[in-house]
């Protein structure tokens, strides 16, 4: 056992008497420990305590009609979270403006209770005109904002708030192998600075190899003359691990995936994938396409990452411009929204 | 492994101008389907564990009890280190509290551990005031995070969380039962802060006293309505042990640093002539009882505690004594953000009649001042000419009597004049007279 270690500096706040301290010593001091305390100990009580309460999980795909936004959803969580609009019987007109259509789930994996909230966005970028169909789109992500900014304000808050904001927005960009188009720029230009926009190739399984590398390259040189930037962000990298943990995701963004919740035969082992006259496409070989990355990232390693900039980033700068705005009740856009007594969810 | 799956769907329809959520209607009824693989989500509460980890955590504590009944030594056992500090004297006027950080690290936790002593309880002989620099001190804390969650650009997530978390409140082991001072101080933390008690130096109580004294604590403070802390038994994990450790409240404790050989083992002890008292032994204290309740299995849940319970009670208070309220009469969407325009633009207009007040105030005695001073003018000028009158006929008086005088100067010379001329007629004719005389003579002799 080390000596002792005497603390360098003894830091005394100096008090008159009777006086209260409002601040406390300016620093730390380092103490060794002779023996084990069980401080440790903390870390599985606070694992008992989340996996008591549950997790949420808010996720937004956004995409031309078409794209496999819905069964990639669905591939993503092994399970029929979205209906397809390409089903047989059923039809569906392309609507006239954007509509964002939420459904939640609750899913549950070896005791971990996950509220999982997926909207879809059928609608963008359909129309012939597409101006400003992002706008309905950035309006539902700040009015999420709004709600929880309102219930965080109140004077009896719950102990609890319900967490509706978008954690995570996925972009599905279309295959054409040559550069992101203008409305993908401006989309992703607006939208990652107030979401975390993680953005990937659908149906992926049109490129080959090559065209594939060559187009992420393309994809990526956009992003940066444009200053746009996709989860993960550079600049919130908290030390040299994470740095070098995302620099190795960054230079794979964005993923090339295909989508398939239809099972077949390989091999004897029953996998994931689309069958085709030329072969079986399997999604969860990292040969064939990159969904074991997006789902790795999304899900099983920066899901936390994700809800931590969300509400430690995202959501502080909305509430500091709200804060600032002169706060002028006829300009306010959110009238029409439930009082507070409706809003929330239950698990 | 089965997976169930409840679907639950709410549309929010966006018509491109307002956003307006057609009732969030839950539908209730749940249809099971199954996940048919893997998903991992299951890592989630590790991922979560992580980022803590690498954040750190924070606790603090904080120590009231008599000068010298054992506070630090409690704390340096407690923690299995040494901290520091001389051991306080017993004339303080009055009762400080000492705030000291340390940071610990055990395998890949690191702990910001902050300890608060009460420095000079109950030494005072007039002790009515003990509590307050202690509650002052608690709310100093709270208010601090909450003009930190209040500002417009915060930083709540590297926040140095300064909140007491836990309150060992140290008893005198008298054996009989808790002194006034210890009913009043608990009284007034109860709803601020978790309150563990402890009866201290407990090595100086019989075994069979000590039952008996810890069951009239617990009924003394059931009786006075003093809310200690309850260990948490919702969760299956933690209920048993939490259960059969409340029992035992207060923790009867022993601290010591000091190691002594017991059979082959080093063990921290007292050493008395008539026997060991080992402090980590179940038999001789609750020391153990109280390091698993305080550290070991429920740290998280007091953090969780302080901030969801004494914190938003304290916030609550906080904010309807600055007169914000949840329902504004026409309930606006932002009511803080109403309620402090209103109270500025009060403020403001407040401010602006004072203004005008003072502004008025000060013409008017201007417009007084001035009033007095042509008034004292005139009486001036009035002076004035009065003087001069005076000095006037003053000068005509002068000048009169100068002339009498140059009269009578003029007369006297005149007199003067004539009367030198008579006499020196006098003498001529005296003296022609005596030269008539001196010629008659002369003549006669002749």
């Amino acid at each position: 056992m080390e000596p002792p270690a005497v603390p360098e500096e003894e830091e005394e706040e100096e008090e008159e008497e009777g006086a209260v301290p409002l601040s406390m010593a300016p620093g730390p001091v380092g103490c060794q420990l002779f023996g084990y305390v069980g401080i440790e100990a903390v870390l599985d009580q606070m694992k008992i305590k989340t996996m008591k309460t549950g997790f949420e999980f808010n996720i937004m795909v956004v995409g031309q009609s078409g794209l496999g936004k819905s069964t990639m959803v669905n591939t993503l969580f092994k399970s029929k979270v979205s209906r397809k609009s390409s089903q047989p019987g059923q039809e569906e007109r392309i609507p006239k403006t954007v509509q964002l259509q939420s459904i939640t789930h609750i899913i549950q994996e070896k005791g971990v209770k996950m509220k999982l909230t997926v909207t879809d966005t059928p609608g963008f970028g359909d129309q012939i005109n597409n101006e400003n169909c992002w706008d309905p789109i950035i309006k539902y992500i700040n009015e999420q904002y709004e709600r929880y900014l309102r219930e965080e304000i109140l004077i009896t808050r719950k102990r609890k708030i319900p967490d509706t904001r978008v954690h995570g927005c996925v972009y599905f960009v279309p295959p054409t192998g040559h550069w992101l188009r203008p409305l993908d720029l401006e989309f992703m230009r607006r939208l990652s600075k107030i979401v975390n926009v993680v953005p990937v190739i659908a149906k992926a399984d049109t490129l080959t190899l090559e065209e594939r590398a060559e187009f992420k390259q393309r994809i990526q040189e956009d992003l940066k003359t444009h200053a746009i930037s996709v989860y993960p962000q550079e600049d919130f990298d908290q030390d040299p691990e994470d740095r070098a943990l995302n620099d190795r995701i960054r230079e794979k963004i964005p993923f090339a995936v295909v989508g398939a919740d239809q099972e077949h035969q390989v091999n004897g082992k029953r996998v994931l994938g689309r069958k085709t006259k030329w072969g079986i496409i399997e999604v969860e070989n990292p040969a064939h396409c990159e969904f074991p990355l997006l789902r790795d990232l999304l899900i099983r390693s920066h899901l936390q990452d994700l809800k931590d900039i969300t509400h430690n980033v995202h959501y502080e700068s909305y509430r500091v411009r709200r804060l600032n705005e002169s706060n002028r009740p006829g300009l306010s856009p959110l009238n029409g929204l439930p009082a507070k007594g409706e809003a929330g969810s239950h698990l | 492994m089965c997976y169930y799956v409840a679907i639950q769907k709410w549309l929010l329809e966006g018509k491109g101008t307002s956003l307006t959520s057609k009732g969030l209607q839950m539908n209730d009824d749940l249809r099971n389907l199954s996940l048919s693989g893997h998903v991992g989500f299951d890592s989630l509460p590790d991922q979560l564990v992580n980022k803590s980890t690498s954040q750190g955590f924070c606790f603090n504590i904080l120590c009231v009890g008599e000068t010298g009944i054992g506070k630090s030594t409690l704390m340096d056992t407690l923690f299995n280190t040494k901290f520091e500090s001389e051991p306080a004297t017993h004339n303080e006027p009055g009762v400080r509290l000492k705030a000291r950080s340390y940071e610990l690290q055990e395998s890949n936790v690191r702990l910001k551990l902050t300890i608060v002593d009460t420095v000079g309880f109950g030494d005072q002989i007039n002790k009515d005031d003990s509590y307050k620099p202690i509650v002052e001190y608690i709310d100093a804390q709270f208010e601090a995070y909450l003009q930190e969650e209040l500002k417009i650009k915060r930083s709540l997530f590297n926040y140095h969380d300064t909140r007491i978390h836990a309150c060992l409140y140290f008893i005198a082991p008298t054996g009989h039962s808790l002194k006034s001072l210890d009913l009043v101080t608990m009284k007034k933390l109860d709803s601020k802060v978790n309150i563990i008690p402890i009866i201290a130096k407990a090595d100086t109580i019989a075994k069979n006293e000590l039952h008996k004294f810890k069951s009239k604590i617990m009924s003394e403070l059931v009786s006075n309505g003093v809310q200690i802390y309850q260990f948490p038994t919702d969760e299956e994990t933690v209920a048993e042990i939490n259960a059969t450790m409340s029992v035992h409240l207060p923790f009867a404790v022993v601290g010591s640093t000091e190691e002594v050989k017991i059979g082959n083992k080093m063990a921290k002890a007292r050493q008395y002539p008539w026997g060991v008292v080992q402090v980590e032994n179940e038999n001789h204290c609750d020391f153990v009882k109280l390091r698993e309740m305080l550290i070991r299995v429920n740290m998280e849940d007091l953090r969780e505690q302080t901030h969801t319970r004494h914190y938003e009670l304290y916030r609550r208070c906080k904010l309807e004594e600055m007169g914000f309220k949840d329902t504004d009469p026409d309930s606006k969407p932002f009511s803080l953000q109403e309620t402090y325009e209103a109270k500025r633009n009060e403020f403001l207009g407040e401010l602006q009649k004072k203004e005008d007040e003072m502004r008025q105030m000060f013409v008017m005695r201007v417009k007084e001042k001035e009033a007095e001073l042509k008034e004292a003018e005139k009486d001036l000028h009035e002076k004035f000419d009065h003087l001069k009158r005076t000095h006037q006929e003053e000068k005509k008086k002068v000048e009169d009597k100068k002339k009498e005088l140059e009269e009578e100067l003029n007369n006297f010379q005149k007199k003067k004049a004539a009367a030198q001329l008579l006499q020196s007629q006098a003498q001529q004719a005296g003296s022609q007279q005596t030269k008539k005389d001196k010629d008659k003579k002369n003549a006669s002799f002749t």
